[in-house]
């Protein structure tokens, strides 16, 4: 017993081994964490506007078709970083060759209301995700997270948390890029 | 012409451990007095060479001597002096070349203070360290050299990372090595004693200044590294549970378990392959660590460069080192016979709990920091393992072993009298909840764990000063007969009470700043007043301003309090042109109560509508947490000068002759 019981660390880290040996492997990124939609079609689901405001609601259909890159964005009036994210994402609406679409997601239609009103509205079409349904469908882990899609409704990449830094604008124009690079390529 | 000194030094430093590391060991198999003596001097060699070796790169850095691609990369002319001498190991080589001068300067002090140690054993043990010593010379010389050369040299460098510019990390390494690789020897000691086969309280008396010098630097280390996290990172927080945090706090965990342990090896002659074993796998922890740090494993917001050959040779290293010693231990380890009985309330059952939950915390933090990659190579399902998975396991198993050390110390050896013990502690008990309700007082709504570690934290202190204070029998004496017994305490008496109650002062400050923490992010322009835990900050204006090797964005904030002006604030916002890297630098107001937190961040639209966003916290009691981590390290020194460490070499109880047949 005794015998067994000294020879069990050197098992564990031979095992330990054999795992960090795979680890290893130059191919892989460990930073990437790709969302299970990745060059999937976008879920389906369909959702209304948050009544009281102009903007139409979001559903499926309106993934599909499009000549410039959309850009999901799932947020909350509750959630500060997306306060933090909104005047970037409101800057790139504006400059880059995208279109900005949101998904209002667990939110009170007069919260999101006074949100939008404080700060400006630069989504096209806004989806009002009341009981989060969508957002499980998307497979969301938090809020704000971040979509690009190409033209054929395709999810290309995913952005958990919000985008900030000049650095998260790049790695999101990079994913734009290659949106428009394979709509290009598709027509 | 320098730089090629310090290559040559290499190489003759490596000569000099492999030296070491047979002949050494030989002479101790064969008895030959001579031969055991030359680890003395290889080790003196070896640590005078790598020395050298320091010195030459330091000074192509302080000269900025672009034709060493290591400076190219890591530094820059304009670069003030102090980060250009702290370059010296803010990069991958620059960092391996103060590794394995650490382990030459534990092997040295080894050579020079361990007179007492029977030559056999300190011939071992030096040679066991330069076994690590050629297995990481050699993979500096051949895949990381600091001293290659480029021509034609450029004309300027690339400049260091500038989060790294900063006095808090360019003291960072040092102090983390000196802790991370110190464990080294105690390794050393480890393996030559299961070469030896003997394990004895003199053994583990030997290795305890070791220990305590290792973990007292690896405690200054880690904190430094968090007070840097903290006020550089602009996040606000002091511990995020990132990997390669995870991989310098295993080893301390585990390393706090060796000292406890190795503390009833040296008093009961018990415990023994426990000790041996924690004393394996402490520094197999940091080994680890150096591998998940250089080999991009994981994924973690610290890393250097990685580069995936590296990894596999640091591999390579792991599976011999780690692989060899615990093989070893397998072998041995059956042996070592433990020696006194004890009853399950006991100091030494008190300190075996001790050592369970350390070790099961320590198994806690590296499953999650493993988990993402064990989950990856099963299933191809990448995660991230955050904060709430190490909260949830780390704080449960924490709160009970700090609650066991308010009782611990009152125990006696064998057999204790557990309702005695409490009956004394009656006053701990006490304020021990009253700490727990005026948490509950502070903040109804807080979580229901903070309460519970404030109550525990408010018992360590008071448990811990009251067995201080019964040992000179304060109030039961005059008061000039408790000031001399006080006197004649051991060192290391002192060391525990002061390290202990330092851990009660570092939960207040994790409670307060974790729990009670307040915050506002939001977008201001010049002119806007915040309201914060009783502050108002008024917003004055944004200016720009030029540094050495890099513009800012210095905003200027005032600071009220009931309308009084208490101070100016000037957090910023940095670009350094050549690393093309921005930084936050976050202003900080300090009080004992909590820390005012300020920093700026992006414009929030264009530049002309002058409107930033703010990053406002209130942080109550985070500066217990360094002034805990204060306690905890002038604990650890004074035990590190206790009496018993320094004279009276312990002598080792005479051998039973083992082959007592005369050989002829």
């Amino acid at each position: 017993m005794r015998r067994v019981l000294v020879a069990l660390p050197v098992v564990i880290v031979l095992v330990l081994g054999a795992f960090f040996w795979w680890g290893l492997n130059p191919d892989r990124d460990p930073n990437a964490i790709p969302s299970v939609l990745i060059d999937a079609q976008a879920p389906e689901f369909d959702l209304g506007g948050i009544p009281g405001i102009e903007t139409p609601g979001l559903a499926t259909d309106d993934l599909s078709g499009s000549d410039s890159p959309l850009v999901v964005n799932v947020f909350a009036s509750w959630c500060v970083p997306c306060r933090a994210e909104h005047a970037v994402l409101t800057r790139m609406a504006r400059d880059e060759d995208m279109r900005l679409l949101g998904i209002n997601y667990k939110d009170k239609p007069e919260d999101a209301t006074r949100w939008l009103a404080e700060l400006g509205n630069p989504y096209e079409r806004i989806g009002a995700d009341l009981n989060g349904r969508t957002g499980i469908e998307w497979g969301i882990s938090g809020v704000p997270e971040t979509f690009v899609i190409d033209a054929e409704g395709i999810v290309i990449y995913r952005f958990v948390g919000p985008i900030i830094t000049p650095e998260d604008v790049e790695q999101m124009r990079g994913a734009l890029e290659l949106a428009r690079s394979r709509s290009g390529g598709a027509s | 012409m320098i730089p090629e000194i310090g290559n040559f030094a290499l190489m003759l430093a490596l000569a000099a451990a492999l030296v070491q590391s047979v002949l050494p060991m030989a002479g101790a198999a064969r008895r030959n007095v001579i031969w055991m003596q030359s680890a003395v001097t290889t080790a003196l060699i070896q640590c005078g060479l790598l020395v050298v070796a320091f010195a030459a790169l330091m000074r192509s850095f302080i000269v900025s001597d672009f034709t060493v691609v290591n400076v190219v990369a890591n530094s820059h002319s304009l670069k003030p002096m102090l980060y250009k001498v702290a370059a010296t190991w803010g990069s991958h080589e620059g960092s391996l070349l103060l590794w394995v001068l650490i382990l030459a300067i534990f092997g040295a002090g080894v050579a020079l203070l361990g007179r007492n140690i029977p030559a056999e054993l300190r011939a071992r043990t030096l040679s066991v360290q330069a076994w690590i010593s050629v297995g990481f010379l050699s993979f500096m010389i051949f895949t990381s050299n600091p001293f290659d050369r480029m021509f034609p040299a450029p004309l300027n460098g690339n400049d260091l990372n500038p989060l790294l510019q900063d006095i808090g990390l360019a003291l960072h390494p040092p102090l983390l090595y000196l802790g991370y690789v110190g464990f080294s020897i105690v390794f050393s000691f480890a393996v030559a004693a299961l070469i030896e086969g003997r394990v004895d309280p003199a053994w583990a008396r030997w290795v305890r200044p070791w220990t305590l010098a290792a973990w007292v630097s690896l405690t200054g280390g880690i904190a430094l590294g968090s007070w840097w996290a903290y006020y550089e990172l602009g996040w606000g927080g002091w511990w995020f549970w990132d990997p390669v945090e995870n991989v310098s706090f295993m080893p301390w965990l585990l390393g706090t378990a060796l000292l406890h342990s190795a503390i009833v090896t040296e008093k009961r002659d018990t415990f023994k392959s426990w000790t041996i074993l924690l004393a394996i796998l402490t520094f197999s922890l940091s080994l680890l660590g150096t591998f998940i740090v250089r080999s991009g494993l994981l994924t973690s917001v610290h890393a250097f460069a990685v580069d995936p050959e590296r990894g596999v040779y640091i591999l390579g290293l792991l599976a011999v080192s780690i692989g060899g010693s615990l093989a070893l231990y397998a072998w041995r380890a059956p042996q070592l016979e433990g020696g006194g009985l004890f009853t399950p309330i006991s100091r030494e059952a008190g300190l075996l709990i001790n050592n369970l939950l350390l070790a099961t915390a320590t198994a806690a933090v590296l499953f999650g920091t493993l988990y993402p990659l064990f989950l990856e190579a099963i299933t191809g399902d990448k995660i991230s393992v955050g904060p709430p998975f190490f909260n949830a396991s780390f704080i449960p198993i924490m709160l009970p072993l700090v609650f066991l050390m308010g009782i611990g110390p009152f125990l006696s050896w064998k057999r204790a009298d557990l309702p005695g013990v409490l009956s004394r502690l009656k006053l701990a008990i006490g304020l021990g909840i009253a700490a727990a309700l005026w948490g509950w007082y502070m903040d109804t709504q807080g979580p229901v764990m903070a309460i519970i570690a404030l109550g525990i934290a408010g018992w360590l202190f008071v448990a811990s000063a009251r067995e201080w204070l019964s040992r000179i029998k304060a109030g039961n004496v005059p008061m000039a007969e408790s000031l001399r017994r006080a006197r004649n305490l051991p060192r290391a008496a002192h060391g525990m009470t002061i390290a202990h109650m330092g851990v009660a002062v570092l939960i207040l400050g994790f409670v307060g700043s974790s729990a009670w923490k307040s915050e506002q992010i939001l977008f201001a322009s010049p002119g806007t007043v915040v309201e914060i835990a009783g502050y108002d900050v008024r917003f004055d204006s944004v200016d720009r301003v030029r540094g050495p090797n890099y513009v800012s964005d210095m905003g200027t904030m005032t600071v009220f309090r009931d309308g009084a002006q208490i101070t100016v604030l000037q957090p910023e916002r940095r670009w350094y042109p050549v690393a093309e890297m921005q930084t936050t630098e976050s202003a900080i107001r300090s009080t004992l109560a909590g820390d005012l937190y300020l920093t700026i961040g992006e414009p929030a639209a264009d530049r002309a509508s002058n409107e930033w966003t703010l990053r406002i916290l209130y942080e109550p009691f985070v500066n217990f947490i360094w002034i805990g981590t204060v306690f905890l390290v002038v604990g650890g020194m004074f035990s590190l000068t206790d009496r018993r460490l320094r004279v009276g070499a312990p002598r080792r109880a005479q051998a039973a002759p083992a082959d007592a047949t005369p050989a002829e």
